[in-house]
């Protein structure tokens, strides 16, 4: 059972993903709500993007589709020169826990585990064995300042310490693409801080980092901002 | 590689169960008085039915029995009169019985006589058994110590006796009984043989019939004394004073109580019970006689045998199922309470028969769970019952396989659907749920 090699080096020429006049449309009785229209977005490996634009413009719906929890109504999306269009179900669940890492702005962990069960949760379901994983959750949640704290569960955390155990599981199979939708959100200003240096640290340890932010000292630090307006990218400088 | 991940996914359904434990264990007892009613009820059913069968098999499936029975058209006239009443079996019946039918293995005619039987200075009820040599042919009951009857004793009209078990038990305790003397009425009788008891009056019982003057108003459960048929006719004669309720009494005569013919096989029994009660039609112009077929009442007992059994089982499944539906119930709620574990367990990149291995596997424990310990209290039970309702019961491996088969069974069919739930949420609207 243990998964189809997922291919995390990338053969297109260090392009991490490529969208092509996508769009996403919802069917509200008889009125067609679009949330994306023509979106045309290329990332690279190893570049760190904010995402940026007012509430409702369709930047969780953007990331969503970057992470494969969504489909495309039309357009094309390449993950790693695989056509997402094309990919079942199991295979869009394969990669999600393979390739892609999450960090929500609501933390979401799963309550009745500890640190080192939540983070092992993204291990578990690619068939890593149950000292292997420990091991590395333990290890993981060392890295993100937490090794003090395995056995506790997540009521009995801070919202930076949740938002750092997040992060820890978002790494926990070594993904190419760290996606996170206002992982600053719900924090104070300090702790939010200090979930900003974790994310920079791993941007320089070489992730592909994508964060949809309110906030602009975030856009500062990307290399790149991209900013949605209306379900449309507004502006788009090139990247390098 | 797939048990190794069964064993997680154990680990991780026991600690969601442990969360709510009151919540599983109100649920799992649906499942527990389920499962133990089915026990119980078969134990029981499966009780009734074999002790019916063995009572009917002691009277012998190749035997048909007819008994004397009190005309009905004389019970009304009650006893002021002092006319004698004949009626019943006669010898002249066993002699025809013998001449008209020709398969006939033996013919075993008894006279049945309540009596009290003395030994030194002890005395207990009995029933004297009036019969010839051949009478073990009829009966499954051994012979135990010395011998039955002979055609020496019954030519000689000896003054001998083989008595029960029941007897020897009652009148003899540490003495041997051969060659000691009973007394019956007036005269002594010498115990040449032991037999197995053989409950004669439970039998009757069993047959809802054995309306004879005899055996009715007899504590049913008395041991027998066998005596030589010549004997009994010389000794006893064939005339019985009845005392009827507190106003009279009636004098009876009735040559024989019971006629058994025995034939070849199991085959022939039904065409000669026909023959016989086409001679006794013609000879007896009273209805004072019944005869009885223990393999007709033996297939009759078993066909609503199984009757009883379907209606239990059918009641207890029903039980089942309304554990079953309650577990179907507790299952969706923790759906859809955890919806967002399952929208978070799919990002971080669950399959859909991941998460319906994780809710069916919660299922399954809880109604294996429900299902052990139902058949422990189902077990116990019918071991109440039989202690304190002194009714047999018997727990069949059969029925134990059946309920832990169901439990799992109603494990997977009322954990699929909940299961199947879970699995086809769409993972972003889980996320956003709260
Ligand atoms: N399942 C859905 N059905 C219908 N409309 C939806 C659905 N999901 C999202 N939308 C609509 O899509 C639009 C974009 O939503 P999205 O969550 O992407 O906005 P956002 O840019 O992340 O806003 P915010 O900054 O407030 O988080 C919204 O107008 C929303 O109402
Ligand atoms: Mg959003």
């Amino acid at each position: 059972m243990r998964d189809r090699d997922v291919d995390k080096t990338n053969k297109t020429n260090g392009q991490a993903l490529r969208m092509d006049r996508l769009c996403k449309s919802y069917q509200l009785g008889s009125m067609e709500l679009k949330v994306l229209r023509d979106i045309d977005l290329t990332i690279n490996n190893g570049e760190y993007i904010a995402i940026m634009g007012p509430s409702g413009s369709g930047k969780s719906t953007l990331l969503n589709m970057i992470g494969c929890l969504d489909r495309p109504t039309s357009g094309d999306y390449w993950l790693g020169g695989e056509n997402v269009a094309l990919l079942e179900d199991d295979d869009l669940s394969l990669i999600r826990g393979a390739r892609i890492g999450f960090v929500f702005q609501s933390f979401n962990l799963i309550s009745q585990l500890n640190v080192v069960e939540n983070i092992e949760v993204p291990m578990y379901y690619q068939g890593c064995s149950e000292r292997e994983s420990e091991q590395r959750a333990k290890k993981l949640a060392d890295m993100v300042g937490l090794g003090d704290r395995l056995k506790h569960r997540p009521t009995e955390l801070s919202g930076g310490q949740q938002q750092r155990v997040a992060i820890a599981r978002s790494l926990a199979n070594d993904p190419l693409i760290i996606l996170a939708d206002e992982p600053t959100g719900n924090l104070d200003s300090e702790s939010g801080a200090e979930i900003l240096k974790i994310l920079d640290r791993l941007h320089n340890e070489g992730k592909t980092l994508i964060v949809v932010t309110h906030d602009p000292g975030i856009a500062k630090t990307a290399g790149r901002l991209v900013e949605l307006f209306d379900g449309r990218i507004k502006r788009q400088p090139k990247s390098e | 590689m797939f048990l190794f991940r069964f064993k997680r996914t154990a680990k991780l359904g026991l600690k969601s169960l442990w969360m709510h434990k009151l919540r599983s264990s109100l649920t799992t007892l649906g499942i527990i008085f389920g499962v133990s009613s089915v026990i119980a009820m078969l134990a029981i059913g499966e009780g009734a039915s074999q002790e019916a069968q063995a009572q009917i098999a002691r009277l012998g499936s190749q035997n048909i029995i007819i008994k004397t029975a009190k005309p009905p058209e004389e019970q009304d006239v009650s006893g002021q009169d002092e006319s004698m009443r004949e009626y019943g079996l006669t010898y002249a019946d066993a002699e025809r019985f013998r001449n008209s039918i020709p398969n006939v293995e033996v013919i075993v005619p008894s006279r049945l006589i309540p009596q009290q039987a003395w030994y030194r200075n002890r005395k207990v009820a009995i029933e004297i058994v009036g019969t010839v040599p051949w009478y073990p042919e009829i009966t499954p009951a051994q012979i135990k110590l010395g011998r039955f009857l002979t055609s020496i004793d019954l030519h000689h009209k000896q003054s001998i006796c083989v008595v029960d078990e029941k007897v020897v038990d009652e009148l003899f305790l540490f003495d041997d009984p051969l060659g000691q003397d009973i007394k019956l009425q007036s005269d002594y009788y010498r115990v040449v043989g032991v037999v197995q008891s053989q409950s004669r009056g439970e039998a009757a019982e069993a047959l809802g019939g054995g309306d004879s003057a005899e055996g009715k108003g007899q504590g049913a459960n008395v041991g027998n004394i066998y005596i030589p048929l010549t004997t009994v006719k010389n000794r006893f004669g064939e005339i019985s004073i009845q005392f009827s309720g507190s106003s009279g009494r009636s004098v009876e005569r009735v040559e024989l109580q019971e006629i058994t013919v025995k034939v070849g096989s199991v085959d022939e029994v039904l065409p000669t019970r026909d023959t016989l009660e086409t001679l006794l039609d013609r000879f007896h112009k009273k209805n004072d006689y019944q005869v009885i077929v223990p393999l007709e009442l033996l297939k009759q007992a078993k066909a609503t045998q199984r009757i009883f059994s379907i209606v239990l089982g059918s009641i207890a499944a029903i039980s089942l199922l309304v554990g079953g539906i309650g577990i179907m119930n507790i299952m969706l709620a923790t759906v859809s309470e955890r919806t967002r574990e399952i929208g978070i367990r799919r990002a971080l990149g669950a399959k859909k028969r991941d998460i319906i291995m994780q809710f069916l596997s919660e299922t399954l424990m809880l109604t294996l769970l429900g299902g052990i310990l139902g058949i422990s209290l189902g077990s116990f039970i019918p071991y109440m019952v039989q202690q304190f309702g002194k009714m047999p019961t018997v727990i069949t491996g059969e029925s134990l396989l059946l309920a832990f088969g169901i439990s799992a069974g109603i494990g997977v069919i009322f954990g699929l659907y909940p299961a199947y739930r879970a699995a086809n949420m769409d993972p972003i609207e889980s996320l956003r749920h709260e």
